[in-house]
């Protein structure tokens, strides 16, 4: 194990400065997560157009680095693409936060991929991985209409 | 007491876990096991072990006898007036459900109200909780200072003549508070209002007496004072026992049962149903042995001066900020530090093999008083040191590289 693997810059960055962090006025799609177990908390709210396409989306909530950049760089990643591609994207980025060595979609390009797999560290840390997954599943959430409160799953 | 001593009877310490010497501040949530109260636990599976209660062979003699010696040694321990009057339970949280569940089908009613504070733990509230759902009744929680503690008068202000039963912490989990709880008790029974109090933090570092605190009912939590997961107790006035009804049904708490009806069993048996947790209730009376052996006068003075030594030095670390500043605590140090979570910062200790909590500690309504999501917490046992507190130091100071503080 090894912290650097964990705190990259990017993580650091995007914790200390979330981006897309707040609410929008004219959203149509929203969610909220929580995690029992230490109390942190993600709302996602996105605007899905008429072509099903993420217009806008931004995320509020508390919670540590790993947390707050997950979302960060999530919101970031899935503005401007259609639902499909999101799903798709979480999915990979599940499966890569879980077991896989690396993302296989094809919807992100390198350099998007590059700054996800900033996240894979957390793989070495299982008690944080649900700290990195939370905003994506409630981000399925939003997605699905789920009157659900998302909670933090292994 | 010589402290190295002391660490060397608890296996734990031997080895390098995950290549650093274990540097063990998460006492509040669990404490670590001398090697008495193993060695007992694999004794008695491995060479004595029985069903106790049931059987007249030679080893259910044995074990039953074993059990009742920890009783005994429980009762003398805390200075209860009866035997009779410590009941085991799995868990200090069964103690608590235990009088919520009773206490509450016999004596509480829609518009009742029970007393509790802003500083309880989530088992000190969810079954009270239960009642308010199942029974309508209020809850009231005493309010906490500034300074992280729940004064008598916080107490008094929250009595009203719907109040009937009082349920407090002895020693806060999270800021260290220790509670009036002999004046809260004084306070309560002058207006005929029982009392419970919380000792999972109260009992593993203070001296108890059940008979000078008069309180109605104790909950004690086994793993937190060097003994088993798995075996708590609640000690009660033997008048609350008997008036009480039973909590679960089963084997062993029966006197007579017929297909017309059943009549109870006698105390202690009508509180402990079906197969209990026989093995740790015997390794338990190890960990009693323990404690009395170093004595709770030596145990309190010495978590004091770490306590003491750990506010100096945290107090001097930049960007620290220690939650509540109660005028009598324990070994209990939760703080923050600006710009790093506190679930960061438990990571990060940990890989220095620093062992802290982060989180809620399970005192939501408490945090969210405070206004804050989580804090980190360090909590002492008799095995730390001084030097445990120096680690600490140095591993945030490690934290606050990382996030360039």
């Amino acid at each position: 194990m090894d912290l650097k693997d964990l705190y990259q810059e990017i993580i650091l960055d995007h914790g200390k400065n979330p981006r897309n962090l707040g609410k929008f006025d004219n959203y149509n799609k929203d969610a909220k997560g929580n995690n029992p177990l230490c109390g942190d908390n993600v709302h996602v709210y996105l605007r899905l157009n008429e072509n099903k396409k993420v217009e806008d989306i931004a995320f509020e909530g508390h919670g540590c680095a790993i947390s707050m950049a997950s979302a960060s760089i999530m919101t970031d990643m899935v503005r401007g693409k259609e639902e499909k591609e999101v799903k798709e994207i979480v999915t990979d980025f599940l499966g890569m936060i879980k077991e896989k060595d690396s993302l296989e979609t094809n919807i992100l390009k390198d350099d998007e991929k590059t700054k996800l797999m900033s996240l894979s560290g957390v793989k070495q840390y299982p008690m944080r991985v649900k700290c990195a997954t939370l905003s994506w599943h409630t981000l399925t959430s939003a997605l699905d209409n789920s009157d659900q409160i998302v909670k933090t799953e292994d | 007491m010589n402290i190295d001593d002391i660490k060397r009877e608890f296996p734990v310490f031997d080895d390098k876990i995950q290549n650093n010497d274990l540097v063990y501040l998460d006492s509040a949530n669990s404490s670590q096991k001398p090697r008495v109260v193993v060695d007992r636990i694999y004794d008695f599976y491995t060479k004595e072990f029985s069903n106790i209660g049931r059987s007249v062979h030679y080893l259910a003699v044995a074990a039953t006898n074993l059990y009742e010696q920890t009783r005994v040694s429980v009762q003398k321990y805390i200075n209860a007036k009866d035997k009779d009057e410590i009941v085991f339970t799995k868990g200090a949280t069964e103690a608590i459900n235990l009088v919520a569940n009773t206490f509450g089908q016999k004596y509480l009613s829609e518009g009742d109200e029970v007393l509790l504070t802003e500083l309880e733990h989530h088992s000190n509230y969810v079954p009270w909780h239960f009642l308010r759902k199942a029974k309508n009744i209020k809850i009231e929680f005493a309010e906490i200072n500034d300074d992280g503690e729940v004064t008598l008068e916080a107490i008094e202000k929250k009595i009203t003549n719907k109040t009937k039963i009082i349920s407090v912490s002895h020693l806060s989990n999270v800021t260290g508070a220790i509670l009036p709880i002999k004046e809260i008790v004084q306070l309560a029974h002058s207006k005929n209002i029982p009392v419970l109090i919380d000792g999972c933090q109260g009992a593993p570092h203070l001296k108890l007496d059940m008979q000078d605190i008069d309180c109605d009912f104790y909950a004690i939590s086994g793993h937190k004072m060097y003994g088993p997961t798995g075996i708590g107790i609640l000690y009660a006035k033997k008048k609350w026992l008997e008036d009480l009804p039973p909590y679960q049904g089963g084997g062993g708490m029966i006197n007579e049962v017929k297909k017309e009806g059943i009549t109870y069993g006698e105390l202690p048996n009508k509180y402990e149903a079906g197969t209990m947790a026989t093995a740790q209730v015997i390794a338990f009376n190890e960990s009693i042995k323990f404690m009395e052996k170093i004595g709770i006068q030596n145990i309190e003075k010495h978590e004091k001066k770490l306590l003491d030594y750990g506010l100096e030095k945290l107090r001097k670390n930049n960007s620290v900020n220690i939650i509540g500043n109660p005028k009598e605590k324990g070994g209990v140090i939760s703080f923050t530090i600006e710009g790093v979570h506190p679930h960061d910062i438990a990571t990060i200790l940990d890989e220095d093999g620093v062992a802290i909590r982060a989180g809620h500690h399970c005192c939501q309504i408490l945090h969210d008083k405070l206004n804050l999501p989580a804090t980190a917490r360090a909590s002492f046992g008799v095995y730390n040191t001084k030097d445990d507190i120096d680690k600490l130091d140095e591993a945030i100071n490690k934290c606050k590289k990382i996030f360039n503080l």
